[in-house]
């Protein structure tokens, strides 16, 4: 039999209800994957004896007969949820030693649905990066290489770890989440599929803020199937979110037909940038003929404020960031710095701060402050939010001419070296969300699916992005896309 | 616009995050940079456009002002770097 974690969530779901393994045997099997796999970073805590406890339950639900698709089933969780009991430290020094006395209500309905948390995984610091290089963890690694060069590779970010654990078979699947790319980049480098759904569809209560208005969380998975099915066991309305929204979860993984037909695919002239690699470009140009080989009608559409996505999100998302980010102040709870004789209550705050955040961290949180602040709110903020109603208008008007989503490079690039863009400046990280920012700030759902390898071998991915609320839709579009472009490439195993 | 140290100092001291005084340039040179690519945004026609305040076309819920969970100060209490007798201990804040 193949080994129990390479499995997909559905297929390890059907062997469950037919009784030809068990939770127990699937947990097992990840835990040694994991305990193997030391050398990619992507576990930064461990929680054997809860799965082990879990799974054992699981068991007993699947016995019963009454087990949800989730029940049995061996994820990680991203460090930026906050799980009770289990340290949730959103891979900063700020948060070390935090034990949450509550559960996020994302992992509490994965809990409530039997799955079976292995740890949490490594990640950007408080999810603001894009390589994975500002955890307070050290970096996760790629499971893929460049041919035989063995050179590491970033995973991406920020839910660098999700992506390295799932492209390297540690889980099933995992949690991510999303405020500029920080699901769809991650998947699209390592070869897996991501999707951030609509803002409002996944409760953010109990996710460590990063920018309110942007984030939302998504699964992180080796197929569209399994999101299909892992989106439906976390999304739904919680009173405790403001901004969750109040709609009935459709069933996902029955909307996955295979059928196409009629759907018009919109192609944005503007996301054909200049310099974009070859490979990308084919990549994308392939995505196309297989959708419209589905029977889909291919039309070019023109999103006129994109380039613009980016720098109003450099705005917004840093704004929001210095305001939530304010709580950790060394009083309530994580890192308090050790003050000298003297010192009052600013200094606890300035010293706090300066230990705890890392270096990303603390340019956000005061690029935040700066365009926040007095005569500069208006000139900075209020203008990139009047950016962003125009960006959003963009997708309106293609939605409205009856486009029913819309096809783009996950990416500008595959993934790159550790360390290569150390010296670079920070605006050139940025980059990296280009194609992805956009959804985020419109607040649209959209799934990066791998469709092909680059040169050196290693994956790339496109995007699809959906209209509001019609995940279902989406999904069923990237069950096409995928199942044409038939990726089936691992990474080979060298850790 | 250029920002000067004195300019990243401020910022910092707002930010309640201790920069030493070496480190004041780079940081202004950082900020540069990022303002630098945000002035693109000035190029966009922005008259009459009203800015976002909420990405999905909906009222935030509200519930009755009422109280809905407590008791649970060994819960509050127990990740803070010092708790004592039931509260938050700080560095004395009034003379």
């Amino acid at each position: 039999m193949t080994d129990l974690n390479t499995l997909t969530l559905a297929d390890a779901r059907d062997a469950l209800r037919r009784g030809d393994t068990t939770s127990k045997e699937l947990t097992e099997a990840c835990l040694k994957a994991i305990d193997g796999a030391g050398a990619l970073n992507a576990f930064v805590h461990h929680t054997p004896e809860i799965a082990l406890e879990r799974a054992a339950e699981a068991d007993k639900r699947i016995a019963a007969g009454d087990a949800p698709d989730m029940c049995g089933l061996p994820i990680g969780i991203k460090d930026l949820f906050c799980t009770e009991g289990v340290p949730s430290q959103a891979a900063s020094r700020i948060l070390e030693g935090f034990l949450p006395q509550y559960e996020s209500t994302i992992t509490a309905q994965l809990k409530s649905a039997g799955a079976v948390m292995l740890g949490k995984l490594n990640m950007d610091e408080f999810a603001m990066g894009s390589s994975n290089e500002t955890s307070a963890y050290g970096n996760a690694v790629n499971p893929w290489r460049r041919g035989n060069d063995d050179a590491q590779l970033t995973p991406g970010g920020s839910s660098g770890g999700s992506a390295a654990a799932v492209a390297a078979d540690l889980c099933l699947a995992a949690t991510g989440t999303d405020t500029g790319g920080s699901i769809r980049q991650p998947a699209a480098f390592t070869g897996i599929v991501g999707i951030k759904p609509t803002y409002g569809r996944c409760s953010r209560w109990g996710v460590v803020a990063f920018a309110s208005s942007l984030d939302q969380a998504g699964p992180m998975t080796k197929t569209v199937r399994d999101s299909a099915i892992m989106l439906g066991a976390m999304c739904g309305h919680d009173p405790k979110d403001s901004t969750s929204a109040n709609l009935p979860v459709p069933d996902f993984e029955a909307a996955l037909t295979g059928d196409i037909r009629g759907k018009k695919i919109g192609i944005p002239r503007e996301y054909r940038m200049d310099g974009m690699p070859e490979d990308i470009e084919k990549l994308w140009d392939d995505g196309a003929a297989m959708l419209r080989d589905a029977g889909a009608e291919i039309v070019e559409i023109s999103l006129p404020h994109t380039k613009y996505a980016l720098p109003a999100y450099y705005v917004i998302a840093p704004a929001e960031a210095s305001s939530n980010l304010a709580r950790y102040d060394g009083v309530r709870f994580g890192h308090r710095a050790k003050l000298e004789q003297g010192d009052g209550i600013t200094e606890l705050y300035e010293k706090t701060r300066a230990e705890g955040f890392g270096a990303e961290v603390q340019r956000r949180v005061m690029v935040g402050t700066y365009v926040l602040s007095a005569g500069f709110y208006d000139a900075y903020y209020n203008r990139a939010r009047r950016v962003r109603t125009l960006i959003k208008k963009d997708f309106e008007d293609v939605f409205a001419q009856g486009v029913d989503a819309i096809l783009t490079p996950a990416t500008p690039s595959a993934a790159f070296g550790l360390g290569e863009m150390t010296d670079a400046d920070p605006v050139k990280m940025y980059l990296n969300d280009v194609f992805t920012v956009t959804v985020n700030m419109a607040g649209l759902p959209g799934i990066a699916v791998p469709t092909g390898l680059d040169k050196q071998g290693l994956p790339l991915g496109l995007q699809l992005i959906g209209r509001p609320w019609e995940e279902a839709d989406l999904l069923s579009s990237a069950y096409v896309l995928e199942q044409a472009a038939g990726f089936v490439a691992k990474p080979g195993k060298w850790w | 616009m250029s920002i000067d140290t004195s300019t990243a100092a401020r910022v910092a001291k707002l930010a309640r995050i201790k920069v030493e005084e070496d480190a004041l340039p780079a940081l202004a040179a950082e900020f540069n940079t990022i303002l630098g690519f945000i002035e693109q945004l000035n190029e966009v026609d922005v008259d009459g456009v009203e800015p976002m305040t909420s990405v999905t076309p909906q009222r935030l819920t509200r519930r009755a002002d009422v109280v809905t969970d407590g008791d649970v100060q060994g819960k509050v209490l127990a990740n803070a770097p010092d708790a004592r007798e039931g509260f938050f201990a700080v560095p004395k804040v009034v003379e």
